[in-house]
């Protein structure tokens, strides 16, 4: 094929919790091509973050096992000094709130212009000037040249997360990384965010890699979907495969927790997601959440298996699974 | 006589300034609201943040002091200072935004759920151990759990709780500000599912205020929109999502992302066009500070903010 941008290879990622590595992200193999959208979906504590955290080394005091390759080089062995070359430059992040990811005491354009003299230290500072204006004008900012002299609390949610876009886009990065890029935001923003999104995507030909809990921004945006649950994933296949015939069970449930046309009762998923520290490791790390499929129905080591040209899912279970009648259950999920 | 009834609020914050700390101006909130509620039924507030819904909640709950209008409960006028009773106070109860900042780390759940209890009724410490027994029951966590404190409940739980404090006191009114905004959609679906278990049982009236159209329509009878301080549209669901009329709503309909992945090119196109007719038609739907006109009736149920005729 040769249009892999990115191949992660068995990549576990670990925290330290007390006197032992418990692993966030648990033995992930994902490519990510080039001009694609990947969409991973999950809840908090699915290891979504702590996936992208990893691409660009942002962990500290973790252990990362596995490979992340980038054009033939290993991201995991990287050095620092030799990352920051690429963090900014053929790398770059969105993050989820614009406020915090801006410096509040710089100048827009200075915070623009500095990601393109760390990367571009041939640029003039004329030239400099130019490119920002430029990229405050790609993602929709009126007035660039007044914009450049103010300082990020005199701009709203929607217009600093547009700054933070240009930053991410300024050397044209070949892989960019939105984690949860709306969640902080209006509604109607996020619809002008996500557009500007996709159409920065014509124009810059990166992969992205798109982290969100909203399923409806996943539907919109991505070719292929990622669904995490507690550190691996469960089920990856393109867009439209995965709304309309998903199998894992983890999938549907999501699915049918969402509000939507006709629904009376919306589904419950059982129980918690569990904390980093109590995460089942071996069997399916599901079960405990479906309770009423039967033991035998789970593999005992749960692989991912394709089941069609693309679309993985992982553990047998989803061949018995069914949402029952009546989710009356959840009543008994209390704390015991 | 309505059950809740909003008549011409308004709710200025004074704006100061200059050396002397003098008022400069005022901030228009919530600038002429007015809405009346039925017993029994969901009425939900929507708008971006800064439209002036959850300020509008608050005044009614009486954590705002209101600049002018009237609070009508149940017939009662609940503005004035001197007709503020006890009773009305313990018909309206709040559920919050942020489970995580809304109970106290340093309470247990059998004090943070009894407080209204001890603020209200008169009970001995048998009788309140039981109703709040009673009230975690009826919101799902085992009874065992008053002894906990909130930090090892999840976040799903934690809102169940506040639920709990909520009704407590057998409200008949119920503000819900943002309830699941904060939570986990496996959760939200939850907490939502719950609110109506218990609407149905309690013969509850909810206020819900949300930004998320999606659950709004899921959850709520009639619905208003809101924005700058004002509404712009108020109706039915049906009016409100089959026939929107203001272009703010339309706009605000056409963000929801849509969960069809083959409706893509279509939502976009869509959401384009009527970015184009806002961009276009803005100075036919709002005067020239940018405010919503009065509220006009198309139908029986349905009134659009749109320039007086004539």
């Amino acid at each position: 094929m040769g249009n892999e941008l990115l191949e992660i290879k068995n990549l576990t990622t670990s925290f330290r919790i007390g006197d032992g590595y418990y692993a966030a992200v648990d033995d992930v193999t994902l490519t990510i091509n080039k001009n694609e959208v990947l969409g991973i979906v999950g809840e908090s504590g699915s290891g979504k973050s702590a996936l992208a955290f990893s691409i660009m080394g942002l962990h500290n005091r973790v252990k990362i096992e596995g490979n992340i390759m980038l054009n033939g080089q290993d991201l995991v062995k990287m050095s620092n000094s030799k990352l920051n070359k690429l963090r900014g430059d053929d790398l770059a992040m969105i993050f989820q709130d614009p406020l915090t990811a801006l410096n509040p005491l710089m100048e827009i354009g200075d915070q623009i212009a500095e990601t393109l003299l760390l990367h571009k230290p041939d640029m003039s500072q004329k030239q400099r000037r130019t490119r920002v204006i430029e990229l405050l004008n790609m993602v929709g900012i009126p007035k660039p040249e007044y914009v450049y002299g103010q300082f990020p609390h005199e701009l709203s949610g929607g217009m600093r997360q547009r700054v933070v876009i240009a930053i991410a886009i300024a050397n044209k990065p070949e892989l960019l990384i939105a984690d949860e890029p709306t969640t902080a935001l209006d509604v109607t923003i996020q619809a002008q965010i996500l557009d500007l999104i996709r159409e920065l995507k014509e124009d810059i030909h990166a992969g992205i890699i798109l982290i969100t809990h909203d399923l409806g921004v996943v539907a919109e945006m991505a070719d292929r979907v990622a669904v995490m649950y507690a550190g691996q994933i469960v089920e990856i296949a393109d867009v439209y495969s995965l709304f309309e015939n998903p199998l894992h069970p983890y999938t549907k449930s999501l699915l049918n927790s969402v509000p939507a046309e006709g629904q009376d009762k919306l589904h419950v998923i059982q129980g918690i997601v569990p904390s980093l520290k109590n995460l089942p490791r071996t069997g399916c790390r599901f079960a405990a959440r479906i309770p009423w499929i039967n033991e035998s129905a789970h593999e005992e080591n749960p692989v991912l298996h394709e089941v069609s040209p693309g679309h993985f899912v992982r553990c047998t279970c989803h061949e018995h699974f069914y949402i029952p009648e009546e989710s009356k259950e959840e009543q008994s999920d209390g704390v015991s | 006589m309505g059950f809740l009834d909003v008549e011409d609020l308004k709710i200025h914050f004074p704006i100061k300034g200059g050396i002397l700390n003098r008022t400069v101006g005022h901030i228009k909130a919530v600038d002429g609201v007015s809405f009346s509620v039925e017993q029994g039924k969901t009425y939900g507030l929507v708008g971006e943040s800064g439209s002036g819904k959850t300020t509008t909640g608050r005044a009614i709950i009486g954590l705002n002091d209101i600049t002018s209008g009237r609070i009508l409960f149940e017939g009662t006028d609940i503005t004035s200072k001197k007709s503020k009773t006890k009773d009305v106070k313990k018909d309206i109860q709040m559920i919050f935004q942020d489970p995580y900042s809304s109970l106290n780390p340093r309470k247990r759940v059998l004090d943070v759920i009894a407080e209204p209890l001890r603020n209200f009724e008169k009970l001995s410490k048998q009788e309140e151990k039981k109703r709040v027994q009673e009230l975690l029951e009826l919101v799902g966590l085992s009874p065992e759990s008053i002894l906990k404190y909130p930090h090892e409940f999840s976040g799903g739980q934690r809102q169940r709780i506040g639920v709990a404090r909520a009704i407590a006191l057998k409200p008949k009114l119920i503000i819900a500000d943002e309830p699941v905004s904060a939570l986990d959609v496996s959760v939200q679906a939850q907490v939502l599912n719950f609110m109506q278990d218990i609407q149905k049982e309690l013969n509850l009236t909810y206020l819900f205020i949300s930004h998320d159209l999606g659950i709004v329509k899921h959850m709520c009878d009639e619905i208003a929109i809101m924005y700058k301080g004002r509404y712009v549209e108020q109706g039915t669901k049906e009016d409100i999502f089959n026939r929107p009329q203001h272009i703010y709503t339309k706009r605000l309909i056409a963000a929801i992302p849509d969960i069809n992945p083959r409706n893509r090119a279509e939502q976009f196109k869509f959401r384009k066009e009527v970015q184009r007719e806002y961009e276009h038609s803005y100075d036919d739907y709002f005067d020239k500070e940018g405010l919503a006109y009065g509220l006009h009736p198309v139908s029986e149920t349905h009134l659009v903010a749109l320039p007086g005729k004539g």
